[in-house]
């Protein structure tokens, strides 16, 4: 985008959320909502992340622990059920693999660069000498 | 609905009540203010107007000067008409957020009672709190006794809250010298006042939620310098003629004519004192004197002393032969203020007056008309030599060796 000059935008450290005037915001999917140009929601930061999850539904559970979880609000889940990843703005902290407590997990931090069918291939299978996580002593 | 208040058409008040009953009747929504020495009335006026039901507005208390003018910077953000006070001290901590309110575009007004900077601490007046300010971006306005502490913040209400500006204001007046000596304020009646700066226009609000805005957002080096710039150019090109269109309005509505400088006894002058504040008028009275006596003595206040009205400064000295800029703040390491402004102000022009420079009346202490004679004789061996004959730096009121320097 070609940036403005110094007498091309509204005055003040203002910036608009929307274009337009806007209701009911909160009952409006992400993706209807009438984001402008200013909105960090408009703005991708997939170059800060060297590490990306990978979501693999056939193990899923939709618990939403990860979306839950996720301090970018970039897990996309709809009607409960986890339909992927944000790379717009995920930034790879890895905590909705953390998070995750199925056997195998069903996210997994992968190489940026790393193909996404590939990785599903190479997937670890179910560990059998898991142990459910026993409550910690303090 | 607000109370309205009968007042009579000259009331007695201080500075600090004549600043809190305009604050009344522009009724300010939000006044978040932590009191102090010596501004403490108007604020506290102010409260007492809100508990007392002559405001339709709310008196936020706060925890530190820090805070109130953050207070201040959200209600405005919110769409409120705001306003609070300070001096000294409390001025300083709140510095960061003044440079907010500014680059925000939020048309707050601030009472400023001017006082000195510690250490040592001190609470009687100077201007070390005024100067602090004029890098803030701030509209600053200066009163020289209480009647202008009233005209002048309606005058910064209009020009704050006009669309075209969108600039905080500061109204200055002299701690204690001001803002505690009682004299005869003409007033206007609350419905007049509150007509002459009008119905309180948002402008990207944040209770407007149908438009929702972030306000206050962080810029790097990809945007920064083009907001600063931009509300630079607000500063230099919008802000003095609204000031004179809003002194015009204020002529014709009470009669009370303001300039975006002041002089006296200048038409003929070929010495100038230019000062501030209180010490406007004394100087003046010591002009009278002179001229009784044939020296050809004049007076140049600085009613707006940001944004520096350069024009208007340099045609006002046009012709003077000899200019003592006068400076109530310890300038720390440099000239005084003033004088630095000045020169800068005549050295492009035809005007080649001897510029010299006075530090004065630190931490409250007297300018008197003796002073005044002094510094006017000086002017008068400078014309006539046509070169300075004092040091350019000379403090004066103080105790012990003259001080003196360059």
């Amino acid at each position: 985008m070609e940036k403005k000059g110094w007498d091309g935008f509204e005055i003040g450290a203002m910036l608009r959320s929307f274009d337009g005037a806007t209701r009911d915001i909160a009952t409006t999917l992400p993706e209807n909502r009438p984001y402008s140009q200013s909105n960090s929601f408009t703005a991708s930061v997939a170059d800060w992340r060297i590490e990306k999850p990978l979501f693999n539904k056939d193990y899923c559970i939709d618990c939403q622990f990860c979306w839950v979880y996720c301090p970018d609000m970039s897990i996309i889940s709809r009607d409960k059920k986890m339909v992927g990843v944000d790379y717009d703005h995920c930034k790879g902290c890895g905590i909705c693999v953390e998070v995750c407590p199925t056997n195998p997990k069903s996210l997994l931090m992968f190489p940026e660069q790393k193909d996404e069918d590939v990785a599903l291939a190479e997937w670890p299978q179910k560990d059998k000498n898991a142990k459910a996580e026993e409550p910690k002593e303090d | 609905m607000a109370d309205t208040m009968e007042l009579r058409d000259i009331e007695v008040w201080d500075g600090n009540m004549a600043a809190s009953q305009a604050l009344r009747q522009v009724q300010v929504d939000v006044v978040a203010a932590y009191p102090i020495t010596p501004s403490t009335p108007i604020v506290e006026n102010y409260g007492n107007f809100t508990a007392n039901g002559y405001v339709d507005g709310e008196f936020v208390m706060v925890e530190s000067e820090h805070a109130a003018m953050s207070g201040c910077i959200g209600a405005a953000a919110a769409g409120g008409r705001v306003a609070t006070a300070t001096s000294s001290q409390g001025f300083a901590l709140m510095v960061e957020t003044l440079y907010s309110a500014s680059g925000m575009r939020l048309p707050i007004i601030l009472n400023v009672v001017n006082r000195a900077l510690g250490a040592p601490l001190n609470v009687n007046g100077d201007h070390s709190d005024m100067y602090l300010g004029r890098d803030s971006g701030w509209i600053q306005l200066d009163a020289y006794n209480p009647q202008n502490a009233y005209d002048l913040n309606f005058i910064a209400f209009k020009v704050a809250e006009d669309h075209d500006v969108r600039l905080p204001a500061m109204v200055h007046q002299d701690g204690f010298m001001t803002s505690h000596t009682a004299q005869g304020v003409a007033t206007l009646t609350d419905e007049a006042a509150y007509n002459f700066v009008g119905e309180f226009k948002p402008m990207n609000d944040m209770l407007d939620l149908e438009h929702p805005v972030t306000h206050g957002v962080q810029t790097e080096e990809d945007w920064h310098f083009e907001h600063k710039a931009r509300q630079q150019h607000a500063l230099m090109t919008a802000v003095l003629p609204k000031i004179q269109a809003a002194f015009d309005e204020f002529e014709k509505l009470s009669g009370r004519k303001y300039n975006i400088v002041e002089t006296y006894n200048m038409e003929d002058a070929e010495l100038a004192v230019v000062c501030m504040g209180t010490s406007v008028e004394t100087a003046e009275e010591v002009s009278n004197e002179l001229r009784a006596k044939g020296i050809k003595a004049g007076v140049v206040g600085i009613r707006v002393f940001r944004p520096w009205p350069l024009e208007q400064i340099a045609a006002a000295l046009k012709g003077v032969k000899a200019v003592a800029a006068l400076d109530r703040s310890s300038p720390h390491g440099a000239m005084g203020t003033l004088y630095n402004e000045l020169a800068g102000t005549l050295i492009n022009t035809d005007t080649k007056a001897v510029l010299t420079n006075y530090i004065y009346g630190l931490g409250g202490r007297d300018l008197t008309k003796a002073h005044l004679v002094g510094i006017f004789e000086d002017l008068k061996a400078n014309m006539d030599a046509g070169k300075p004959t004092t040091p350019l730096q000379q403090y004066i009121g103080l105790r012990g060796p003259k001080l003196a320097f360059f």
